[in-house]
């Protein structure tokens, strides 16, 4: 299913540099954009930036995935900001200290409810609003770290593991109603995420990563791993049995 | 969100001198006020100034502060981040009509280096130094102050910044003013010229004649030092707004090998023979006739590990050729690899801004110790007579000869001492120069 055209895009998580990288994507190609961010008004520069590289409509709108109450207005705030919208890109995602989520509750709190609680809840209302006007998409960054848990992530990776396990859900369930539902895996992308950290192999730029996302976008893919090497890293990782798995250090 | 840190050996586009460097990236016009963390450092852009005029042993990377702010389509003016560089400007402006109003020789660097460097092109004659295009800057200073610089408010940090190297504060953003075009393209005439003597005339005679002029040196002929072709542009019109092409070729580095001398000199010879009429007349695009060596990516390499120096002074009109031809005595024996002559006209520039009235000449030499001792020694030609040397391309001027050379330093100083006091903004230059 080849997804329709797109005037406006929801940009959710819009500070992160993936986002940005996805914004000037989708601005090159026309479509305009609703950037929401915690702080937003901080974000005019990058918005003031696409409107004059890309000549689109670009409006910031203040969100926060952990205020799970607002979820279920978001569709409409952004519909009165901005008028119709038919794209959901959700960036949002943190990456917390390993070490430091293993003593401290609230280090893994956050990170599970951020990742996980708090996308899946607001994806899923924006689902219900999409599923009734039988239009648009929505495309979700989770991780690869999300296809098998590590001593080094696990945190992290629970998160977004359940996130992919919950958007094949919302896939399956959006089909009838025309509305595409995108997973995005990247591997690692030189952000302020992973910037510093040891062992990267493989860093990508956010620039080629977002490329790749709208290009897998418009051929209408499920599952996106990124850049695509990942998908076949991950295959062999995932069959590496579990008694010589659990001994490794990765 | 914090800076990020990498640590990196550094240098400029001359690849001389290294500086260990702590980068720290910002993404926020907040994070140059936030960042109180590291006690000295220095913003840096692209790293195309020549010398060490970039490098401090921690700096703030302007690469992720690339983003446009504001554009008026009726009168030109512009306004940026630091990090913006000429190559994304040209592909903004040049598809509507619009040029850059001052730009040196390579679409490279950030638009926050040029102020840094109050930087010059081939059109000084006629249009001044970048300074003259700017409207205002928005400078976080070292204490975290953001402030609106133009030449009414706070107009001595404005002043100071042009030409300053970075050390006045961190440029967050520019607002200047492009320059209309009506066709992508230059209408280029070129004159070969027999001595030294003829290319000043000539560069001299054509002044008012043509917005852009420069001459190519032949500094390696035995008989006729200083020959060479006179290159006189001016902007087409009513043709295509064409973009330069995104690509460029890559070059052999050969350890150097390019740069021998004989080699130098053959090179020089055919490039002077390729044209064999007096003058000749072409309409070229843009980007061959301001960034011939943009071509050729990472040109700097050619010149092998030991990495080059480019050295350009100025000095005055009366006995500037003598001055020049005393100079070229004294390095008789460092194989100058290029060499570029243009006019300065008479326009305002910063306390440590380099373009004053006079001839400016730029060469290139592959790095050597001897070459490094020659230029320290030549330079006293230069102070002599009341010319200088330009920061931006520099990695060898010692502190004496720079206080002679710019006679501004102490008002300079005391503007960097009010809007730095703890003296947190260094670089590998300012200590070299004493700068501080």
């Amino acid at each position: 299913m080849k997804p329709s055209k797109t005037s406006r895009a929801l940009i959710l998580g819009a500070r992160s540099e993936i986002a940005q990288a996805l914004a000037h994507q989708l601005a090159s190609e026309g479509v305009g954009l609703v950037l929401g961010a915690r702080r937003c008004q901080s974000l005019q520069p990058v918005a003031d930036d696409l409107r004059l590289r890309h000549q689109v409509d670009v409006d910031l709108l203040e969100f926060d995935a952990l205020d799970l109450d607002a979820h279920a207005s978001l569709a409409d705030r952004v519909r009165d900001l901005a008028g119709p919208w038919e794209l959901v890109v959700c960036v949002v995602g943190t990456l917390p200290d390993p070490v430091r989520s293993r003593s401290s509750s609230q280090e893994a709190a956050v990170a599970l409810m951020t990742n996980f609680t708090g996308v899946s809840v607001c994806l899923g209302q924006l689902a219900n609003d999409l599923e009734k006007r039988q239009e648009g998409g929505i495309i979700c960054l989770t991780s690869v770290a999300g296809d098998r848990g590590r001593q080094s992530n696990y945190v992290y990776g629970a998160a977004k593991g359940g996130l992919n396990v919950f958007l094949q859900g919302l896939r399956n369930r959006l089909v009838s109603a025309k509305v595409h539902v995108m997973t995005v895996k990247p591997g690692f992308v030189d952000t302020p995420m992973t910037r510093g950290m040891p062992g990267l192999f493989l860093v990508a730029a956010p620039e080629a990563v977002a490329r790749d996302i709208v290009g897998a976008w418009h051929k209408g893919r499920n599952v996106l791993y990124t850049p695509w090497f990942w998908r076949w890293i991950l295959f062999i990782i995932r069959w590496i049995p579990e008694p010589i798995f659990k001994r490794m250090s990765l | 969100m914090n800076p990020q840190k990498d640590v990196l050996p550094t240098s400029g586009w001359g690849r001389y001198p290294v500086v260990d460097s702590v980068v720290h990236r910002v993404r926020w016009q907040s994070d140059l006020s936030t960042s109180q963390t590291p006690p000295a450092t220095l913003a840096q852009g692209r790293l195309r100034s020549y010398g060490d005029a970039g490098l401090a042993s921690s700096v703030l990377s302007t690469l992720e502060l690339n983003r446009f702010l504001a554009f008026d389509a009726e009168t030109g003016l512009l306004e940026t981040e630091a990090g913006v560089t000429l190559d994304e400007i040209l592909q903004f402006c040049v598809p509507k009509g619009w040029f850059l109003p001052v730009t040196p020789g390579t679409k490279h660097p950030s638009i926050g280096g040029c102020v840094a460097a109050d930087v010059h092109g081939k059109n000084h004659h006629s249009d001044g130094s970048l300074v003259s295009h700017v409207d205002s800057l928005t400078i976080v200073t070292a204490e975290g102050d953001v402030l609106r610089c133009d030449r009414s408010e706070h107009s001595d940090l404005f002043w100071a910044s042009f030409g300053g190297m970075g050390l006045t504060g961190f440029v967050y953003a520019v607002c200047f003013r492009l320059m209309r075009i009506s066709d992508s393209r230059i209408e280029v005439e070129t004159h070969r010229t027999a001595d030294l003597a003829e290319t000043c005339q000539l560069l001299l005679l054509t002044q008012t004649e043509f917005r852009y002029s420069v001459a190519w040196l032949d500094l390696l002929s035995r008989r006729r030092r200083g020959r060479g072709l006179v290159m006189l542009g001016r902007h087409a019109s009513g043709g295509p707004l064409d973009l330069h092409p995104a690509k460029a070729r890559s070059i052999p580095a050969l350890g150097g090998l390019l740069v021998s001398r004989p080699l130098l000199r053959m090179g020089n010879r055919l490039y002077y023979r390729r044209q064999l009429r007096r003058t000749q007349t072409t309409v070229m695009h843009y980007d061959p006739y301001f960034y011939p060596l943009d071509g050729l990516r990472d040109w700097n390499r050619v010149y092998g590990r030991s990495g080059f120096l480019q050295y350009q002074f100025v000095v005055p009109f009366e006995a500037g050729r003598e001055c020049m031809e005393e100079f070229l005595d004294r390095i008789d024996g460092a194989a100058c690899s290029l060499a570029v002559l243009k006019t300065f006209g008479e326009f305002p520039t910063g306390m440590l801004g380099f373009p004053r009235p006079g001839w400016t000449l730029a060469l290139d030499f592959r790095r050597t110790t001897q070459t490094i001792e020659m230029l320290q020694h030549a330079t006293s030609v230069i102070t002599a007579a009341g010319g200088r040397v330009y920061l931006a391309k520099d990695a060898v001027v010692t502190a004496e000869h720079f206080m002679e050379m710019y006679s501004r330093v102490e008002e300079f100083l005391a503007i960097k001492h009010r809007y730095d006091p703890r003296s947190r903004l260094r670089s590998a230059l300012s200590d070299r120069l004493g700068l501080t």
